[in-house]
């Protein structure tokens, strides 16, 4: 058995579970960047993961469309968002509650409309989800090829992601805004910006993100929507953006670290240990919180996170 | 433009307090003909069964009873720990360390009297659920990592412990299914009520809520984790040793969700299970919120849950809305909740300009 792991298929076949794996963590992962960079912190992610799971699989069974899925889940993503953005931006309510409400009632909402629109069927229905595209001559190089470049587009796609956000946040006029709304708000609003109308676009914009990487388990990797599909992604990407130091390189970083160990108990599990499989289900969030503690005491956390923007109480 | 302004106001009354929560639920009642009529149900007779299913016979009614026990537990840990501002959102976990603690104690030890047993589970599962919410304490006092991602995490990994438990030495011989033996008679919570499964730990829930009360009221350490979660660096300006505060929050806390898991295995299960709990430990944090992180407050947002949850299965049966109504009412009742506490602090004023 031992030896079955230093084989060039085990590797190869690790290596591309550990880039799928990660695709839903990069993608929520980035998401909530974006928006705790802007001072709020959106604890909404599992539940909004799950609404894009449900959503972007029913709206892909309704139209036979994998791409309206992908694009409905954004959009239920977004809506999700300015939900929180209307509570804890504008009403200025505690964004951890307000966000575990947010969860909470996404939660809810995905197994009830699923449940109205499938019945309780004996066997869960099941679409044919997206094809894996190689990209030619890359995926002919040996062991690299198969397990990087023979992956579904979304994947490629959260890698191009990485550092179109990094430049986005640290490039341009409108990352400066929001990185500004995170950590001064008092001074962005002082020179203009608008502070909760950034903050909810930073939300928005977070969302669609968290929307995407939920119906990546659904309808990407993965072909029906079970209620413990997402199974407390949404909280390791939360991790994650610690780990990352809310930075989107190191982030997505930490994502990939997920990814390999979620890949790497799947494959373990494939080998046949004669070891509960619930043991290795436990090792990537046990590592996640291990890998948090390492980081825990040098965090930045950006210095407005969790503070609701109210001009009346500078100050105060 | 229309702007939102809003102003701080002065105290509410007490009669606000309560006020609140009561046009909270009402609200929340109301908006939940949204995805009733979605689901094409008919308004009356749904609102109809659900309290009939909860409230309508003998029977419902205690059952209603049964399940509010596991709530009140969870929602006092939420509470006892977000007074304290300590983000404790694994209940979840917690229930399940005290489950987990009580199946081990009430199947290891038969011949022992009820009188010694009993004692020894509850306290097992009081500590067993502590001792995993002291982990995410210790973490966060120590080594300032924070505390809702652990806590959080700390539940999957504690689900999974359970499995592979469950599926391994805790399995019962000769079952295929994941679930421990039957824990011994002597480990079993009394039913109190005939023809009923109205069991010991209803009245536990009900005791705790009035020593959580003592506690938060008349003791020391209720003075405490309330200034630490005013303002903790005041707290610890103040001579408060913040760091033991927030463990012995976490302990209690935790000891709590934990008896809810020692209730549902020693007073209903019988059988450690996977599903043991439905998320008694998530809806704990919409209880917690409901009842204004006060014990009696508490109470009655739990037992008010618990009729929806219980009333839930007969409406679904009769009216064919999906059982899932329960938990979109409990998401849905957090969120209004939350905008209603609103109007206890601030004043919201709609401006043109």
């Amino acid at each position: 058995m031992i030896r079955e792991i230093f084989q060039v298929t085990f590797i190869t076949g690790l290596l591309g579970a550990t880039l799928r794996m990660a695709t839903p963590i990069i993608f929520a992962t980035l998401g909530e960047i974006i928006t705790e960079r802007a001072g709020v912190l959106n604890l909404g992610i599992e539940g909004i993961m799950l609404m894009g799971a449900m959503t972007g699989f029913i709206a892909t069974i309704t139209s036979g469309s994998l791409m309206f899925g992908i694009l409905m889940a954004a959009g239920i993503g977004m809506i999700l968002a300015l939900l929180m953005a209307f509570l804890s931006v504008y009403l200025g309510l505690s964004q951890h509650v307000s966000g575990l409400g947010i969860t909470l009632f996404s939660t809810g909402l995905a197994m009830f409309v699923y449940r109205l629109h499938f019945g309780s069927p004996t066997v869960p229905p099941t679409i044919k989800p997206f094809d894996p595209v190689a990209i030619p001559l890359l995926s002919k190089i040996p062991v690299i090829g198969p397990s990087f470049f023979n992956q579904y587009s979304l994947t490629y796609i959260s890698w191009i992601l990485i550092p179109l956000i990094a430049i986005l946040l640290y490039k341009t006029n409108m990352g400066l805004k929001i990185r500004t709304v995170g950590e001064n708000p008092f001074a962005a609003d002082t020179v203009g910006v608008n502070v909760n109308l950034t903050r909810t676009l930073s939300l928005v914009a977070g969302g669609a993100l968290m929307g995407v990487g939920g119906a990546f388990l659904t309808i990407v990797n993965g072909n029906m929507f079970l209620i413990d599909v997402v199974g407390g992604r949404g909280w390791v990407s939360i991790a994650m953006v610690i780990f990352g130091n809310w930075d989107p390189l190191k982030g997505a970083l930490g994502a990939l670290l997920f990814g390999f160990l979620d890949g790497l108990q799947l494959r373990l599990q494939g080998l046949g240990f004669n070891v509960p499989f619930h043991l290795f289900l436990l090792i990537p969030y046990l590592l996640t919180i291990i890998a948090l503690i390492g980081v825990s005491r040098h965090a930045t956390y950006p210095s407005a996170l969790l503070k609701p923007y109210r001009r009346e109480e500078k100050g105060g | 433009m229309i702007r939102i302004r809003i102003i701080r106001r002065a105290p509410l009354p007490n009669w606000a307090r309560i006020a609140i929560p009561v046009i909270a639920i009402i609200v929340t009642l109301i908006l939940a003909a949204i995805p009733i009529l979605i689901a094409g149900g008919n308004l009356w007779k749904s609102y109809y069964y659900l309290f009939y299913g909860a409230l309508g016979t003998r029977f419902n009614i205690l059952e209603t009873f049964v399940k509010s026990s596991p709530l009140i537990f969870t929602g006092l840990a939420v509470a006892f720990a977000f007074r304290a501002k300590f983000w404790n959102i694994g209940a979840e976990g917690q229930l399940l360390a005290g489950a987990l603690a009580a199946t081990w104690i009430g199947i290891s030890f038969p011949g022992v009297p009820a009188f010694i047993l009993l004692p020894v589970v509850l306290a097992g599962g009081f500590i067993a659920g502590g001792a995993w919410a002291a982990v995410p304490a210790l973490l966060k006092t120590k080594l300032k990592v924070d505390d809702v991602v652990t806590t959080l995490l700390l539940n999957y990994v504690m689900l999974h412990i359970m499995g592979a438990l469950l599926f391994g030495p805790l399995q019962q011989p000769g079952s295929s299914w994941p679930r421990s033996p039957e824990i011994v008679a002597a480990a079993k919570y009394p039913i109190l009520i005939v023809r009923s499964r109205f069991h010991l730990g209803i009245p536990l829930a009900f005791i705790a809520v009035f020593i959580l009360w003592f506690i938060n009221k008349r003791t020391v350490l209720g003075y405490q984790t309330k200034a630490v979660g005013v303002n903790i660096r005041a707290a610890d300006f103040g001579g408060i040793n913040t760091t033991a505060v927030i463990l012995k929050t976490a302990l209690i806390s935790g000891g709590l969700a934990g008896l809810a898991g020692v209730g549902e295995v020693c007073g209903i299960q019988y059988h450690l299970l996977m599903d043991l709990s439905p998320g008694y430990g998530y809806s704990g944090i919409v209880i917690a919120m409901l009842g204004n992180l006060h014990p009696v407050g508490v109470m009655f947002a739990a037992f008010f849950f618990s009729v929806i949850i219980v009333g839930a299965q007969t409406m679904s049966r009769i009216t064919g809305v999906p059982v899932y109504i329960s938990e979109v009412i409990q998401g849905m009742a957090l969120i209004i909740m939350l905008i209603a506490i609103l109007f206890t602090e601030y004043k919201i004023r709609v401006a043109k300009r």
